[in-house]
């Protein structure tokens, strides 16, 4: 990437403050192959900012001025750069540069692997083996009398955007897979991806059927009368098309569509109506605008909320998510789950639902073996909807991040529910776009495993688990009643908010003041601190009144070897926290 | 009046009670001169107890013979009564409808009610203006009390006493008084101890069309100033408001006349603009069947945050221009009695610590509001569900609900801040409009006095203060925070209120389950330290002990 820095270093660049009454600050800007990064002149902060190449979402230069020209970074997080360069041929050499490095051609130019890691072989394979898929399958008691796990699609034979290990009811025979593949779009046959002990209930997943006008498989039908009979208490199943009836309805024309329910026996059609992701690209891009509106009114604010649709969005995701956790935990009724190709909505769809169902899935091991299974193993396009590569700019939508977003909204209603805080969700969004790890790379498990990316890069996971303590949500206990059984949350509209620790992060005038959250976490360190001390005078209170929460150790915190620039930002907004206390 | 001759039907067997996220009660309707009362014959089912007072409106229904009485309540519960008999239900609907617009303020519940509890401390005398005075004289003597109204004659609505510059006279503050809004002639509202700035408060000047003015009343400001110095007028009504003011014998300081004067124009509305704005917010949130577009929609169009953040945005511009510019301010809209307060009050919590603690904001409430003559019986004396259909002239408004929305979102944004937790100002919500104490009755001090509230009422504030209920109402995040905290105005900082205007809409019960959670980890904590603090005593008290140290 080095050949695309035209100019490594400029001098007495202003970066300005768009948020604080357009202060600006004099010093350096560098460019390395990696990060973008501006050190303050001043000598006695030095303050440092760095920006990831693979986060740049855009680079502007608005016209020049006699001051100098002006360059305006933005961030897949949502952060505005602007820089004051004095020499207009420098801020040329800088846009052309960072157009480029922002913008990788090839894999083997994003981050995870063009920055060798000093190669630990051992330290490698095992950050890939820090989850295990097939485990999960297991804790939820998969295989079983109903559920096998299938060769079918062993080398991708079957479908080439799921993973290679599937589970099948256990009366699907391979014809009847095979079969019903040719009759779905892309040959995504539905399969199993959660399965729920307590009523035997499951949610499948699939892709849209090519039914047209009138076509019909025998054996995709043989398929979903499988699924339904592998749930010994339910007369029909639920078949939930997350898309909008019209949109589903006009598929047909393209011999595809939707399920006739006269064609299959026992199944019940329920259409969700979350949008495409064309909508939801531009849905957002409408918040991150009106994020950069200069001082709003609350009127605008509010009708800039209502006509991005944003919350609307999230609701229909939510809504999608709910309908299935009830389908299978309240009336014990299994539920095929597809949109068309299946690795958009239908993750959403079902990735929530068990986040409501299952308790595992709200800690911050059980969040990250959902992403890896409903998401990565499963086929969801990252590299196309993230904008890894140079390309396409209507493949890219923000789905992952409506999955997230609805997380955080469930964390809202039910503080005690979630291992996790904010800040991890936040966290996990951004490598989903960073590409600093392997693990978001590519668009399926084959693609990952043609590149052979367990043998070039770091899995994210571990790494993320090893700075669990800034993750930690203090309300969080195992034994809570909050983190047992089933979620109900209320999806009424005003039970919605817009997210600002997402997308206002920098709003100086307003910081995270004293998080009560960070305040908790700091107690309950203290208290952990005590609990020792008094152990260490073997003094220790009766455990009654304490937390079982409180009993995991303290971690240290770990940084990565670069500094990223999240932590910049931290330091940044904690000096100018202290610049209004100190008023 | 007896009570009884309103009463036609006292008791009913069969009612069923609904209520959103609670269980269905069936019982026996009861009412009294003052409550509403259900009683089931389970012993361990909920009764409801329900002020007549907290009564907003009431509305029938009939199928068959079964009647349904619809309850709106003054704090935005809504309830739905089943009553069997035709007659019954009608009886007790204009019953209910009788005693919860009574129409003499010594008819009221709190004339009737006997406290439970030991009154420890009378909170009629918690605050007196006295004492404020000695806090204030300990920092500054430029200031004196003056009892220029001391029986109500100058300004209706002002206390007995006040405080105003030294070098003013009394006979000055007369004339000031005969040229501002109702006499309510500029008075001491603040001093800043940082810089020795102050904040006072009036009614509008009486210039009218023809530019009167007044030597006293600009004598009597400017006796603020420090020499040199300027000060700000900060005129809460729009510079088109003022100017229509001029019409009806209103209007504003002119430059000519108060030269060492900035005056600065906002944009707070009127009171029965508020009012219609609570009316469609209420009614947004309590309709479930709207779509996301629909509720976004209607909350943008209640405009009630808009309210919010102009009045904080006021609030913050007052406290700027003390602590920031180091200026004095003098704050006033019309009448001096509604947004004037708003914002003195809010810039207090902004600039001074004591106004976050429990006992400060009491103190607050009572000096800015209560004693300020803020017409809280008027103002209140609906809800959000008053149909405007009285033949009174119409003076509710939310101005107070406002002032409480504000200070939750300072406390939003500054958790560990405030010594009170977001309870309280709920409770002094629901207080306002309907209580069993005398504190928010009458519109002014003069009012509360020929009431004799003090002999005949329990004042809340004994209440508030006893250990158990502070305990309940204090913030177990606080750490007492000695700066100036500026809230963010930004739109996407300023939250509906929930815990108010969702309140009886959802479900609170997880954010409860938090809360409380978060009262154990701060409590276990403490336990900790404290068995800490004990045995790292003993130990060194065994060191100290230990007679191989003297031998070392």
């Amino acid at each position: 990437m080095m050949e695309h820095i035209r100019t490594p270093k400029v001098e007495n660049v202003r970066l300005i403050d768009r948020t604080v009454s357009r202060k600006a600050t004099v010093g350096t800007l560098y460019l390395s192959a990696t990060h973008t990064i501006f050190v303050e002149n001043n000598p006695e902060t030095r303050k440092e900012t760095w920006v990831l190449h693979s986060l740049v979402a855009s680079v502007e230069r608005p016209p020049t001025t006699p001051s100098g020209s002006h360059l305006v970074i933005r961030t897949k997080n949502f952060q505005v750069l602007e820089l004051l360069v004095p020499q207009e041929r420098d801020a040329t050499d800088i846009h052309a540069s960072l157009a480029r490095l922002s913008r990788p051609e090839k894999y083997s130019e994003l981050y995870c692997l063009s920055i060798n890691p000093t190669a630990n072989k051992e330290e490698r394979e095992e950050s890939w083996s820090f989850l295990d898929l097939q485990a999960d399958y297991r804790r939820m008691g998969v295989p079983n009398n109903l559920w096998v796990g299938t060769p079918a699609n062993s080398e991708y034979r079957v479908c080439d955007t799921y993973p290679s290990e599937l589970f099948v009811p256990k009366s699907a025979t391979p014809p009847v897979i095979v079969g019903s593949s040719k009759f779905r779009s892309r040959g995504r046959f539905p399969v199993l991806t959660y399965f729920h002990q307590d009523t035997l209930a499951s949610i499948c997943r699939c892709s849209q059927p090519l039914s047209g006008f009138s076509a019909r498989s025998q054996e995709d039908e043989q398929m979903m009368q499988a699924i339904m009979k592998a749930n010994p208490g339910s007369e029909y199943i639920y078949v939930v098309d997350t898309r909008p009836k019209l949109n589903a309805m006009a598929n047909r024309a393209a011999g595809k569509g939707y399920e006739n329910e006269d064609h299959y026996t026992n199944i019940k059609l329920q259409f969700i109506g979350i949008e495409n992701i064309h909508v939801m690209r531009n849905s957002q891009q409408k918040i991150i605008d009106m994020g950069e509106v200069k001082t709003p009114s609350m009127g605008d604010f509010l009708w800039g909320l209502e006509s991005s649709g944003w919350l609307k969005h999230i609701k229909a995701v939510l809504d999608a998510g709910v309908f299935i956790a009830k389908a299978v935990a309240e009336e014990g009724v299994s539920v095929v789950v597809h949109c068309s190709d299946g690795w958009d909505r239908t993750a959403q769809a079902c990735s929530l639902a068990s986040v409501l169902l299952d308790p595992y899935y709200r800690t911050m091991k059980g969040l990250m073996l959902l992403i890896e299974r409903d998401w990565v193993s499963f086929g969801h396009k990252f590299s196309h909807r993230y904008n890894h590569l140079d390309g396409d700019p209507k493949e890219v939508s923000p789905v992952i991040d409506q999955f997230v977003e609805c997380v955080w909204q469930l964390s809202e209603q039910f503080p005690c529910a979630f291992e996790f805080n904010e800040r991890f969700l936040i966290q996990l969004r951004r490598h989903v776009y960073s590409c600093q790890y392997g693990n978001f790379l590519g668009n399926s498990q084959k693609e990952r495993r043609d590149m052979r990316l367990r043998e070039r890069t770091y899995s994210l996971w571990p790494q993320l688990w090893k700075d669990r303590a800034q993750y930690v949500n203090p309300l969080y206990r195992a034994d809570h009643t909050q983190t047992q059984g089933m979620l109900r949350p209320n999806t009424t509209p005003y039970c919605f908010k817009m997210w600002k620790g997402m997308y206002n992060r920098l709003e100086k005038s307003a910081p995270p003041r004293h998080s009560p959250a960070d305040l908790l976490t700091a107690v309950r360190e203290e208290t952990q601190q005590l609990e020792q001390e008094l152990t260490n005078h073997q003094e220790v209170a009766p455990r009654g009144t304490a937390h079982s929460g409180t009993k995991q150790g303290i971690q240290t915190r770990s940084q990565d070897s670069s500094p990223d620039e999240e932590e910049a930002d931290e330091q940044q907004q904690r000096r100018s926290e202290d610049d209004e206390r100190n008023v | 009046m007896e009570f009884a001759e309103l009463i036609k039907t006292p008791r009913v067997d069969g009612v069923v009670l609904r209520r959103p996220f609670q269980p269905t009660v069936e019982g026996t309707l009861c009412l009294t001169g003052h409550h509403l009362i259900l009683s089931s014959r389970q012993d361990n089912t909920e009764e409801l107890w329900l002020l007549h007072a907290n009564i907003d409106c009431i509305e029938k229904r009939f199928v068959g013979t079964l009647g349904t009485i619809i309850v709106k309540c003054k704090d935005l519960r809504v309830i739905q009564l089943d009553i069997p008999g035709m007659e019954e239900c009608l009886n007790i609907a204009s019953s209910i409808e009788a005693l919860s617009t009574l129409d003499s303020v010594s008819l009221m519940y709190p004339f009737f009610y006997r406290p439970m509890f030991e009154v420890i401390e009378d909170g009629w005398n918690s605050f007196l203006p006295e004492d404020s005075f000695k806090d204030l004289e300990s920092m500054t003597d430029e200031w004196r009390l003056s009892d220029v109204n001391q029986d109500y004659c100058v300004c209706a609505s002002y206390p007995p006493l006040v405080a105003v510059p030294k070098d003013v006279d009394d006979d000055t503050l007369r004339k000031a008084a005969a040229f501002r809004h109702a006499g309510r002639f500029p008075v001491l509202s603040y001093y800043h101890k940082k810089n020795g700035m102050v904040m006072m408060r009036s009614g509008q000047p009486l210039t009218g069309t023809n530019g009167r003015r007044c030597k006293e009343d600009e004598k009597l400001i400017n006796a603020t100033l420090r020499a040199g110095k300027r000060g700000y007028i900060i005129d809460t009504r729009t510079i088109a408001v003022a100017q229509q003011a001029k019409a009806r014998g209103g209007g504003f300081e002119s430059e000519a006349n108060y030269p060492q004067w900035r005056r600065i124009h906002k944009a707070i509305e009127r009171s029965s603009v508020l009012q219609e704005s609570l009316i469609k917010l209420v009614e947004a949130c309590n309709d479930q069947s709207h779509n996301m577009d629909r509720w976004l929609s209607k909350l943008e169009a209640s405009n009630w945050q808009t309210h919010v953040k102009e009045i904080l945005t006021t609030a913050c511009l007052a406290a700027q221009c003390i602590d920031r510019e180091g200026a004095s301010v003098l704050v006033h809209g019309t009448e001096g009695t509604d947004s004037t307060l708003q914002v003195t009050s809010l810039a207090q919590i902004i600039l001074d610590p004591t106004c976050r603690t429990i006992r400060g904001f009491q103190a607050l409430v009572e000096r800015e509001w209560l004693q300020a003559g803020h017409p809280f019986q008027q103002r209140c004396v609906q809800s959000a569900y008053g149909n405007g259909s009285s033949v009174k002239v119409r003076c509710e408004a939310p101005v107070f609900l406002l002032f409480l929305d504000c200070v939750w979102q300072i406390l939003r944004q500054f958790p560990c801040s405030f010594q009170f937790s977001e309870h309280f100002l709920v409770l002094l919500f629901e207080h306002a409009y309907a209580s069993q104490f005398g504190t928010f009755l009458g519109n002014s001090a003069a009012e509360r006095a020929k009431l004799k509230l003090s002999q005949k009422t329990v004042s809340l504030w004994s209440w508030v203060n006893r250990p158990q209920e502070a305990q309940r109402l204090s913030n177990p995040l606080y750490e007492a925070n000695s700066l100036v905290i500026w809230p963010s105005v930004a739109p996407q900082s300023l939250l509906l209120w929930e815990g108010v205007f969702l309140r009886w809409n959802r479900s609170s019960r997880c954010l409860d389950e938090a809360y409380e959670e978060m009262v154990h980890i701060i409590e276990y904590n403490k336990e900790l330290q404290n068995k800490v603090n004990s045995l790292r005593r003993q130990l060194a008290e065994l060191e100290t002990d230990d007679p191989l140290q003297h031998t070392e």
